[in-house]
């Protein structure tokens, strides 16, 4: 059979994500609900197939049983192909014994010789853990024009926030002169995405020299770039210029939902030409009720709505009753509102019920110290008792 | 539990068409647009996958393309199979033998897939019904009865116009039927045929053998008609929700009816879903000054304006200060700013401008053809 794939895209998608807190308690963090109809992984793998990348392992770790099943054999983004497509690549025991993945570039390590079942001549390296909208093909292009073995997708982000990235210096030639991780006083303001081409031979040279050196944390950003950087390899920044979120956090979780609602859409997902491909379920259309208020708002398939509705998120199959309120907040798919509950500046996970005149979250506004205010989180197949009380910032994670 | 794999499905895609020549002269009555986000023959198709069926022949005769674009692989509804699966048996035949005129010589041009699969018996059914069946009640009654023929059926009080293209049944006290009338355009309680009827495999070959070379082509008027003392033809009462589609009118007060969430729990069950082509649209976004009440709204529409009592498909566009009321806007319907309608079902991509006033009268609905612009 031939199998050769010029390019092949490996998604580490093993993370726990902990600071998602009771929102990837029993589910890895690529697979946590965004956008009304979509799981963060939508996002990487739509970018590979529009990207015209059809061959993708998927490196799943914590908690993957979510993720599996959503995956299924990926026909939902046509990644079910007879040679290529999409494959789930969990930890596995081999003569040598049985290892977790320690690390991302441990993690590609271990899955060499999926690799090289394709025999490619590139790898993408990417994570699922960022909304965003990128033609792989175009930075396939800059690292071939580069003549480069190493290219890293870079953003600009702003001097006050450089601190949390890893932070790349370039000269006139986009070619990476260094790299550091999380600087404390960056020298520049790009950061990179987590997003790698690697020539193969290469990579491949670097990740079994890097497992052999026991010193060594099997990590890309911590160690991997910075040996190849010593020396003195073909390394050069791409950057991008878009909109491109982590979602690795309560609060940019919160953000990035609420940025679909901005009226300058930074990420079109009305895109004829580059659809976000998802996992569909077979629902009735919404229905919208006879006491419904809906405004400014995404709802999606399989929502039965009937109350108040105003710059939130609905996922698929939400019920929110009459007289219930929702505003400014996300509700995850099959969450339930009852009669009267009232649910702001909040999250809720997938098939939690908030009973009625429970009160979820509140405004900022009525806080005067902004420090005891945040989004409150109710975490998936939660039941929020009759008439509770859940303070801004507080995470449930069991019924209360 | 009877295996319902043992079971053949087969779906007329044109049957009823001629009623209905606003929707179905571009396409088949199977591919009719319904409920936001469905087509007729989802809610068939569905059902036979729902009941367990994995082999489904669709008899088609013309205007087919949108069926086969709807159809694709025919993975939405699980019956992409290596043994069986979903099959589009369009007509089939010597060159200028013409298209056929019954059903059973429709079945004849597919004796070749009837006897392709090891299955002991055959569904057949038409698409102008949506309900929610579950065909494994109808073939376990088939087999213990012993009928040679067992026809599902609605027992209700008709219009003149519900019994006008249907077929209804008088059944003795054994449960047998009597007397079949056909087309009987009267009002009444009746028990009415809801097109979809059990019967052996071999009985349906030989009958197809033995009545299409005598010219005997309607399986109505040649089978359930005319062979009622020969076979035990027995009926089987459907009690769940329906509606029949017999004109325009009705099509509107069926899709009208979904404005109830009980009525769509019935019909797009959780435990039975209703399949359907996916489109991949984003979710629909309602505007700051968007005022929605009883509708029911697909994905990827851009709701900006007032709806009130409306079925929105997908993909589906209301201008900013438009108001939309007890309308059906098919998939990709564009409604301009400030413009107002009413009582009007528009079909797929039409356009209607800014500043625009089009209505027609409550219960009889005006038709907007497929990509008309106003």
């Amino acid at each position: 059979m031939y199998n050769k794939k010029e390019c092949v895209a490996m998604l580490l998608a093993g993370g726990q994500g902990s600071r998602l807190y009771a929102l990837t308690k029993n589910v890895a963090k690529p697979a946590v609900p965004y956008g009304g109809k979509y799981r963060i992984i939508d996002f990487p793998l739509s970018n590979c197939v529009n990207s015209g990348i059809d061959t993708v392992g998927v490196l799943t770790q914590y908690q993957p049983l979510v993720l599996n099943d959503y995956i299924g054999n990926g026909q939902a983004w046509n990644l079910d192909r007879i040679h290529g497509g999409v494959h789930i690549l969990p930890p596995y025991q081999s003569n040598s014994g049985a290892q977790w993945y320690e690390g991302t570039a441990n993690a590609i390590y271990q899955n060499l010789s999926f690799i090289e079942r394709y025999d490619p001549e590139y790898v993408v390296i990417l994570s699922g853990d960022h909304i965003y909208k990128m033609d792989y093909s175009k930075m396939l292009q800059f690292h071939k024009e580069k003549n480069a073995v190493c290219t890293i997708a870079v953003i600009e982000v702003e001097l006050s926030e450089a601190s949390r990235f890893g932070i790349m210096s370039t000269d006139e030639t986009d070619a990476i002169t260094k790299f550091v991780e999380k600087p404390k006083e960056p020298e520049s303001t790009l950061a990179s995405m987590g997003i790698y081409i690697f020539s193969y031979p290469t990579l491949k040279k670097y990740l079994t020299e890097n497992e052999l050196d026991a010193t060594a944390t099997k990590d890309f950003g911590k160690n991997v770039i910075p040996s190849m950087l010593a020396n003195k390899e073909r390394m050069y920044a791409y950057r991008f210029q878009g909109y491109w979120k982590d979602v690795g956090t309560i609060d940019s979780l919160w953000e990035a939902n609420m940025d679909l609602l901005s009226p300058n859409i930074p990420i079109d997902l009305y895109d004829p030409t580059w659809k976000i491909f998802s996992n569909n379920d077979s629902r009735a259309p919404q229905f919208i009720g006879k006491n419904a208020k809906i405004q400014n708002s995404m709802v999606t398939t399989g929502c039965v709505i009937d109350g108040s509705v105003d710059c939130s998120l609905i996922s698929g199959g939400v019920t929110i009753e009459e007289g219930a309120i929702v505003t400014d907040s996300i509700l995850m798919p099959g969450a339930t509102v009852k009669r009267g509950a009232v649910v702001e500046y909040a999250i809720v996970g997938e098939s939690s019920v908030i009973q009625a005149g429970a009160h979820i979250g509140a405004r900022p506004e009525s806080y005067e110290n902004k420090s005891e205010w945040g989004i409150a989180v109710v975490g998936h197949n939660i039941s929020i008792s009759s008439g509770t009380i859940v303070a801004p910032k507080q995470i449930i994670s069991a019924d209360i | 539990m009877y295996n319902m794999t043992n079971v053949l499905g087969i779906l007329f895609a044109n049957s009823h068409e001629e009623f209905i020549p606003e929707l179905s002269s571009k396409r088949t009555m199977a591919s009719i647009p319904f409920g936001g986000r469905f087509r007729l023959i989802d809610f068939q198709l569905s059902n036979m996958v729902n009941s367990g069926m994995s082999r489904v022949g669709i008899i088609t005769k013309s205007n087919y393309q949108s069926l086969i674009d709807h159809i694709g692989s025919a993975r939405q509804w699980d019956l992409a199979r290596n043994d069986g699966g979903l099959t589009i048996l369009p007509p089939y035949g010597q060159i200028n033998s013409g298209l056929y005129t019954g059903k059973l010589q429709a079945l004849r041009g597919s004796l070749g897939y009837l006897q392709k699969y090891p299955c002991d018996y055959v569904i057949l059914s038409d698409c102008n019904f949506v309900d929610n069946v579950d065909y494994s009640d109808l073939t376990e009654a088939h087999i213990e009865s012993g009928a040679d023929i067992t026809c599902l059926t609605v027992d209700g009080d008709f219009s003149a116009i519900d019994t006008a293209d249907s077929i209804v049944f008088e059944t003795g006290t054994s449960g047998r039927v009597k007397q079949t009338i056909i087309n009987r355009a009267q009002a009444g309680k009746f028990t009415m045929s809801m097109n979809a009827l059990i019967l052996k495999k071999q009985l349906l070959i030989d009958l197809i053998k033995d009545l299409v070379p005598k010219g005997k082509l309607d399986f109505g008027r040649d089978i359930l008609q005319a062979m009622v003392s020969e076979l035990d033809i027995r009926t089987f009462a459907y009690n769940g929700y329906y509606s029949k589609i017999t004109d325009l009118e009705s099509y509107y007060r069926a899709n009208m009816e979904l404005l109830d969430a009980d009525i769509i729990e019935k019909l797009v069950q959780k435990k039975r879903p209703v399949y359907t082509k996916v489109r991949d649209d984003a979710p629909s976004k309602y505007g700051l000054e968007s005022a929605v009440t009883n509708s029911l709204i697909a994905d990827g529409c851009i709701i900006l304006g007032r709806v009130e009592n409306c079925i929105i498909f997908r993909g589906v566009t209301v201008g900013k200060g438009a108001y939309v009321k007890n309308c059906i806007l098919m998939q990709d319907t564009i409604i301009g700013e400030d413009t107002e309608v009413s009582n009007i079902i528009t079909d797929k991509e039409v356009k209607i401008g800014d500043q625009l006033c089009i209505s027609s009268a409550e219960g009889s609905p005006l038709y907007i053809a497929k990509k008309r612009v106003l």
